[in-house]
């Protein structure tokens, strides 16, 4: 069956604050650009970051990018490749002046500049402390203020946005370059070919793979599967962040904001159980220390409630007035999801699912790099990916709290400005592949052919159960071996799913089956390499191999789907400029 | 619970019904959506929009009851049995409760919802005083979920060229900032009987919105806006 085929200088997948970022790069270079969203740009997930934007612009206070930068190898637990970190740190200042710019509303101070907070991880003289106010923040609800500036601003710019599109499969050629993508417009149900000489992944985590997350619905990693099924590796995705503070009950983010603004943490005694596990940065430290040190207490018995299963997020003493006008979402929420009006009360909470370090594995220009014949950086042409869905990579073992809005502009905007390079120095148009639609076309059919079947709902609430239960805070042995049996079996399932509705308009049962099938691949991918990595480092913490071992893991894994397999390659710890921060050992 | 829910299926249905559904409500669930993803599982074929289940995304505005919410954070224990679901009112049904939001969204562009200042870009940020920061509170929050414009009856008249409750919240929101510069276009361009002045107060925006933002206010100051430079 032949698609209809559309042409473009560049397709964007995703209109988060990557996306949206890249694409303002591309359209106001003049190029043709189709922005690519299976929702309203607004819609990302980037609208519910709350706490703020990393960039050391040193308006509290001494800072400096090199701070920033130490701040972020020690928090990636030495795993990030300091290239692409000293990349991030020295141009954060940068994309946020220009956020500002564009209209962004941030909070201000006396003197008329950005208002920064403290945040967990962010420290003054190479580490050593004491805290520093890094966190440039539009109330509690700076994902919101950014995503819908950077929107206005590509209104302005005239972008073309393809909405609720959902892009189906990368389509590539013989030699491996990347093409264009095929995509299902959702409202008719048609399928089509946008071909593109560049093609821009920003299309977020896979938050939805955990029963428990922070994560909005349509976070079902869906360029990962693309990815993946197109024989990209996808990097050290065992690495997911869980934040200490999720509503008990109901996964709802609340910033770590509240503590960078003075909340902190209680045990069932009213003891402030983190002067125990990080006696200097307390409350502010990592979130893998921080999640840590809660599952700990609730496992050891000293945790709140009926259920001795969650703690408290004490921020009363702030007063109504600091609640009101720096965290006014936070009281929005915890009423609405908590019961809870936090200018009384404390807010029940729990580690939760939040954030995916890994991806598909690019450089610091945003360029997918794949291993290739004894180079372990070869550039896939005409393939760019930034945002979570892509590892840089920047987080390494453990983000720190602030660089993924940091992340998803200053690489947005790198990817941007790379692909204006490569169109500029390969205006020849390649001829699409015979075969370019065949595996979309392939998966659809067998879709719509399916008989006796699962659903979708049973299916993903397995998928998401046994992520939950094999592959969380802490990971046992004899869990991840089941758990690694049990997640293949699930995809087996995937590929027997049966959806009843066969409508053409506005399918939904279809997208979502479609979807299930991109969760299933960031799954595996998850949690193949937790099973693999045999240290503990960041996120990843293993009861069998307690400590971090430079010596065998001081490396990036990279699942293959073909095979189901992993390989390696190693860490970058020369930064572009700065001296190299060998590893050292991380305490807060 | 039983949900009575608007169907509608161009490709299959000659008209739109409505059709009961019986879920189970357990003590873990706690909002509407909650619910119609039961309903979802149970009947694969119904159609609804949701994202971010927090109501900071406006994905999943719909009229429950009467009245045009969130249903991610309309709270089951204060619904009425049975819960009637309708598609937002005013706007084209693309498919049961899945609007076509297309007029919404024009409206919301012809404002030129974005900063304009064209001062050459200062090397740091430009500078806003607290206090005029403020100015933008109750205005920037806005989520675009449109609750507030597919209750208001002029919009209901007049999609196509009263700008509508949403469209203008926003439009004062750069009128009220002080970093741009476009006041008198802005202004001129809502001069208008229809962009602006078919808002008659009747403020069911106010009412809609699940923000609590105040869409009848920011007219309001746009009008005085209006006056304060003729005089």
């Amino acid at each position: 069956m032949a698609l209809a085929t559309r042409k473009f200088d560049a397709v964007v997948v995703g209109a988060g604050g990557a996306g949206l970022r890249a694409a303002l790069q591309l359209s106001e270079a003049g190029l043709r650009v189709a922005v690519l969203s299976k929702v309203f740009p607004t819609r990302s997930h980037t609208v519910a970051a709350q706490g703020g934007i990393g960039a050391a612009l040193g308006n509290m206070g001494e800072d400096s990018w090199l701070w920033h930068m130490y701040d972020t190898i020690k928090g990636s637990d030495w795993l990030g490749d300091q290239d692409s970190i000293e990349f991030l740190c020295r141009e954060a200042p940068k994309v946020v002046i220009e956020l500002e710019h564009f209209g962004m509303p941030f909070d201000r101070n006396d003197n008329g500049t950005v208002y920064q907070r403290p945040f967990g991880g962010h420290m003054q003289n190479m580490g050593a402390g004491p805290a520093v106010q890094r966190s440039c923040c539009a109330a509690d609800r700076t994902g919101h203020a950014m995503v819908h500036t950077l929107y206005q601003r590509n209104v302005r710019a005239n972008t073309q946005f393809f909405v609720e599109w959902l892009a189906l499969d990368l389509v590539r050629d013989a030699s491996g370059q990347v093409l264009g993508v095929t995509a299902l417009e959702m409202e008719t149900g048609e399928v089509s070919i946008l071909q593109a000489r560049a093609t821009l992944f920003a299309t977020g985590g896979s938050g939805r793979m955990f029963q428990s997350s922070t994560n909005a619905f349509i976070n079902t990693g869906d360029g990962l599967g693309m990815a993946a099924r197109a024989g990209i590796p996808l990097e050290d995705m065992e690495f997911y962040q869980f934040h200490p503070t999720g509503v008990h009950g109901a996964g709802i983010l609340i910033t770590e904001g509240v503590r960078g603004e003075g909340g902190m943490l209680l045990n069932k005694s009213g003891e402030r159980f983190m002067e125990r596990y990080a006696p200097n940065a307390k409350d502010l430290a990592s979130r893998d220390v921080v999640s840590r040190a809660m599952a700990t207490e609730i496992k050891e018995g000293r945790g709140c409630g009926p259920g001795a299963d969650y703690l408290l997020l004490k921020l009363d003493h702030l007063g109504p007035e600091v609640i009101d006008k720096r965290l006014p979402g936070i009281r929005e929420i915890s009423i609405k999801f908590a019961n809870v009006d936090p200018v009384k009360d404390a807010i029940p909470v729990v580690p939760t699912a939040h954030y995916q370090m890994g991806g598909i594995p690019t450089n610091y220009h945003g360029e997918v790099i794949v291993p290739q014949g004894g180079n372990p950086s070869a550039v896939v042409p005409g393939f760019y990916a930034a945002g979570e869905c892509a590892c840089a990579s920047v987080h390494g073992a453990n983000r720190l709290g602030t660089n993924s809005l940091t992340d998803l502009v200053v690489f947005g905007k790198a990817a941007g400005d790379a692909v204006i390079r490569f169109l500029k120095e390969n205006p020849g148009e390649k001829d699409l592949p015979a075969d370019a639609a065949e595996r979309t076309l392939t998966r659809l059919a067998r879709l719509e052919a399916q008989k006796n079947g699962e659903s979708v709902h049973e299916v993903g609430a397995a998928l998401r159960r046994t992520m939950q239960a094999h592959c969380g805070v802490f990971r046992f042995p004899d869990m991840l071996a089941e758990g690694l049996h049990m997640i293949r079996e699930v995809a087996e399932r995937v590929g027997r799913v049966e959806i009843r509705d066969k409508s053409k308009v506005f399918n939904t049962a279809r997208v979502e089956a479609l979807e299930l099938e991109n969760l299933i691949e960031a799954a595996r991918a998850t949690m193949v390499a937790a099973d693999a990595r045999k240290e503990s480092r960041g996120a990843h913490d293993r009861a069998d191999f307690h400590r971090r071992d430079d010596a065998n893991w001081l490396k990036h894994s990279l699942w293959y789907r073909d095979g189901d397999r992993m390989d390696y390659k190693p860490v970058n710890l020369k930064p572009l400029t700065a001296e190299p921060i060998p590893p050292k050992a991380r305490t807060y | 619970m039983r949900i009575s829910i608007y169907r509608y299926d161009p490709d299959q249905d000659a008209r739109p019904y409505m059709k009961d559904y019986d879920v189970p409500v357990e003590p873990t669930d706690r909002m509407l959506l909650d619910l119609l993803v039961k309903v979802k599982a149970l009947d694969d074929s119904f159609a609804f929009r949701r994202s971010c289940r927090e109501g900071v995304c406006g994905s999943d505005a719909m009229n429950i009851n009467g009245k045009n919410g969130l249903a991610c954070i309309t709270r089951i224990a204060e619904l009425r049995e049975p819960v009637e679901l309708r598609p937002l009112p005013g706007l084209p049904v693309v498919r049961d409760l899945i609007v076509d939001m297309t007029q919404f969204f024009h409206q919301y562009h012809s404002i030129k919802p974005y900063l304009v200042n064209n001062d050459p870009s200062p090397e740091l940020e430009r500078l806003q005083s607290p206090a005029d920061r403020a100015e933008l509170d109750g205005l920037y929050e806005c989520i675009l979920c449109a609750c507030c414009s597919t209750s208001c009856p002029s919009f209901w008249w007049n999609p196509d060229k009263f700008v509508g409750p949403a469209g203008l919240l926003n439009a004062y929101r750069f009128l009220a900032d002080s970093r741009d510069q476009a006041a008198n276009a802005r202004l001129d361009d809502l001069e208008d009987p229809y962009r602006l002045f078919r808002c008659h107060t009747i403020m069911n925006c106010v009412d809609a919105c699940p923000k609590n933002l105040n869409p009848t206010r920011a007219i309001g100051k746009i009008k005085e806006m209006m006056v304060r430079r003729t005089v």
